[in-house]
């Protein structure tokens, strides 16, 4: 790569994460408003987590007498850097991926592992009984969503390479052929399980209403973060903005990839701006009904029942939306053998 | 061996601060896992000391300070009270004010249980829950405002009577926001009781068996999601109560059995709410004519109380369960003697067996489902050169019994 690619590639990163920091944080506040309406309250205003973000960096930045400073400092500035990051490999608008050519659909699976881990490792490190409690929580949560989340990436991934594309597993592929133009009735079908499943990961990975087990606030005040404050907390509440929108920008890749100005020709310097829009816009919708309903009308779940839900359960559910497609791959070539 | 050292037990402190506590207490659990094994209390923590104020009071002026023990049954505590003082002092109360008194209990009941209901959606996650059921209580504030004058500290009851009147035009705000419970109460069981995430995390959760409810005493609410028929109003009726016809409320009238779980506990307070809202329309629908109080002029009042001698104790069935006063005069401006149980302090104990092996995660559901009033309960704090220290049951005993000989001295 010649130097004024990589300058390039660079510059692309910086706005991205700018982007990913602002349009998290925007996320969370359209979340606590809509959250708020729902409850009949009038709620805060949408720039609220900006505001939150910008005092808790002035604020004290307490260490536990009892934590161990490198990895509590170290856990939020991983978080934060490893959730920007996933949003590198995925395509946003008409974007497509900035480092696409160096990593697909599995390494974003393992990346978002990335970031609940350092919350662990930060929340061991804080050495508070409620922040351990926590900690091994998020542990088993993570073991619990992880299967689900495999069948679906896989599922899909494989009925895309299925329908005779190379290189299914990479998130241009996916975006350029939406799930839903490969498959036939049996296999759309299966996508929308696949569909139903991935929502029902998302509360999990954010830590959010019914599955927040590892934060829940009435039993464990706070659990993993119970411990930080000032400018960790900022970067922690950041990374949960960045988190937000990466988990819908992989919903909106995997199921929702048209952009607007696949439909309506317009010049370049207006596409970008208006597919970023759009894909904000189905970020929303993703989130609204992926999270803010779900949290809105549940309670939260005890921690063994948030296992027995995603690994029988959803499990049973991805299955079934793998079996589908596999039956909708099959079929075609059954017919094809026919007189 | 090695099972023993995995296993091994660590401690996790919740309070005297904590998001799922209301008020203070402090909580030591000792936990495996997720899983409780051992549990220990220590209330204590909000001692204000207003016995130690009453007894350099005269009964008029404690009535009011009795409506300061608690936010919630502030009429509980004054209804109590002023019953054993009029007990000792040998005041008849008008039949007028004790309809009036039953009224105002009954709101106290219906705010106090939606405040509650409201307080278990929280603890269980279910914060949309927690705004509609505070949202449908106001209704119940604004008529005890309307009432009384207040939305908390009523100040109506009086040695003697109430200090106001339900006139007429009062009949249409109070019908209206009964009609407004009746019409919820159906919409508030089935968002409770039919709601998935809140049957599994309340069903079986928290167990109190009838044997362990009576062996500890518990009362109210508490002790009837237990299967115990105990309620004050039933019982041992006092102001209106005896011309009413008032059951205790049990879960297998609504469910068909008792599990004695969180469960049950919200069965029991939301159908109190149906059978407070009937109780107050009898009242209304038969309520006599006549004076509020007994004596309307307070110098009066004052040397009638002055004049007593005695004891007596006043029992009310408070939302929480018995609110009981014990009352000695012995001729003087202020009592001889003041004694407060509140009802959280019977059912304190509780928590005991119902926290044993339970998770984690129910620990704050479980705290909350007695209804606890730590600030109403706490009574006595030993604190001598800035040392706390704990009496256990032989020092008590050993100090009671030198209380009592001085007393017959």
């Amino acid at each position: 790569m010649t130097p004024a690619g990589i300058a390039v590639l660079l510059l692309w990163c910086v706005v991205l994460s700018f982007f990913a920091l602002a349009g998290g944080l925007f996320l969370l506040g359209v979340d606590r408003k809509l959250a708020a309406h729902m409850q009949a309250r009038i709620g805060p205003p949408i720039r609220q987590p900006f505001i939150d973000v910008a005092k808790l960096l002035q604020k004290e930045n307490v260490v536990p007498g009892n934590a161990i400073p490198g990895i509590f400092h170290l856990a939020p500035v991983i978080a934060l850097a490893s959730s920007i990051v996933i949003l590198f490999y995925l395509p946003v608008g008409s974007i497509l991926p900035v480092l696409g050519m160096y990593g697909d659909l599995v390494l974003v699976m393992y990346l978002l592992t990335v970031p609940a881990l350092a919350m662990v490792a930060g929340g061991f490190a804080s050495g508070s009984p409620y922040a351990t409690v926590g900690a091994q929580r998020e542990m088993v949560t993570m073991i619990a969503y992880e299967f689900p989340l495999a069948i679906v990436v896989i599922g899909i991934a494989w009925r895309i390479g299925a329908a005779g594309l190379s290189s299914p597993f990479a998130l241009a592929t996916i975006a350029a052929t939406p799930i839903w133009t490969v498959v036939g009735p049996l296999g759309l079908t299966g996508a929308f399980l696949l569909l139903l499943v991935l929502a029902a990961v998302t509360p999990a990975e954010l830590s959010r209403i019914p599955f927040d087990t590892q934060e829940a606030e009435t039993e464990l005040a706070g659990g993993l973060l119970v411990e930080y404050s000032g400018r960790n907390l900022a970067m922690f509440y950041l990374a949960q903005g960045v988190k937000t929108l990466v988990l819908a920008a992989v919903i909106v890749a995997i199921f929702f990839p048209w952009n607007l100005s696949g439909f309506i020709a317009m010049p370049p310097w207006l596409a970008l701006p208006a597919d970023l829009l759009f894909f904000l816009a189905k970020a929303l919708i993703v989130l609204f009904f992926a999270v803010t309903l779900v949290r809105v009308g549940m309670a939260r779940f005890r921690i063994n029942q948030v296992v027995s839900i995603y690994w029988i359960y959803l499990s049973m559910i991805g299955l079934l939306g793998l079996l589908l497609l596999m039956a909708d791959a099959a079929l075609p070539a059954l017919v094809g053998v026919g007189p | 061996m090695s099972d023993e050292s995995k296993k091994a037990p660590y401690i996790v402190p919740i309070g005297p601060n904590h998001p799922a506590l209301k008020e203070p207490v402090m909580f030591t659990f000792e936990m495996e896992g997720e899983v409780v094994r051992e549990v220990d209390f220590a209330p204590g923590q909000a001692h204000r000391g207003i016995e130690w104020m009453g007894m350099r009071r005269n009964p008029v002026q404690i009535v009011h300070l009795t409506d300061r023990i608690c936010g919630i049954c502030g009429v509980s505590h004054t209804l109590a009270f002023a019953r054993a003082v009029e007990q000792v002092a040998g005041i008849e109360v008008p039949e007028r004010a004790d309809y009036i008194r039953t009224i105002i209990a009954e709101f106290e009941r219906i705010q106090s249980h939606l405040l509650w209901a409201g307080v278990a959606a929280h603890e269980l996650g279910f914060d949309s829950l927690l705004h509609l059921t505070w949202k449908v209580r106001e209704q119940s504030m604004d008529v005890i405002e309307n009432l009384t004058g207040n939305r908390v500290n009523y100040g109506i009851v009086q040695v003697g009577g109430v200090r106001r009147d339900i006139v007429l035009e009062q009949h249409p705000i109070i019908d209206d926001c009964l009609g407004t419970y009746e019409g919820l109460l159906g919409k508030l069981l089935s968002l409770f009781l039919d709601d998935k995430t809140i049957t599994m995390r309340c069903r079986d959760c928290g167990v109190l068996s009838k044997k362990e409810a009576l062996e500890l005493c518990t009362v109210g609410p508490t002790a009837r999601a237990s299967g115990v028929n105990v309620d004050l109003r039933q019982d041992y009726p006092y102001a209106a109560y005896g011309d009413l016809d008032v059951r205790a409320i049990l879960p297998e009238q609504h469910m068909g059995e008792t599990h004695g779980d969180v469960y049950d506990r919200i069965v029991v307070r939301l159908l109190e709410v149906g059978q407070s809202c009937q109780i107050i329309r009898q009242c209304l629908s038969e309520m006599p004519a006549g004076p509020v109080t007994a004596e309307e002029k307070l110098a009066k009042l004052l040397a009638i109380c002055k004049k007593a001698q005695g004891e007596a104790i006043g029992r009310v069935e408070a939302p929480r369960g018995e609110c009981f006063h014990y009352v000695r005069m012995d001729g003087k401006d202020a009592p001889h003697t003041w004694k407060v149980k509140a009802s959280s302090y019977s059912n304190l104990m509780s928590w005991i067996p119902m926290l044993r092996g339970e998770q984690i995660a129910d620990i704050p559901i479980i705290i909350a489902s007695i209804d606890p009033c730590l600030s109403c309960t706490d009574r006595i704090a030993v604190i001598s050169h800035g040392h706390r220290s704990v009496l256990a049951k032989e020092d008590l005993h050993r100090l009671s019994v030198e209380k009592t000989r001085r007393l017959q001295r």
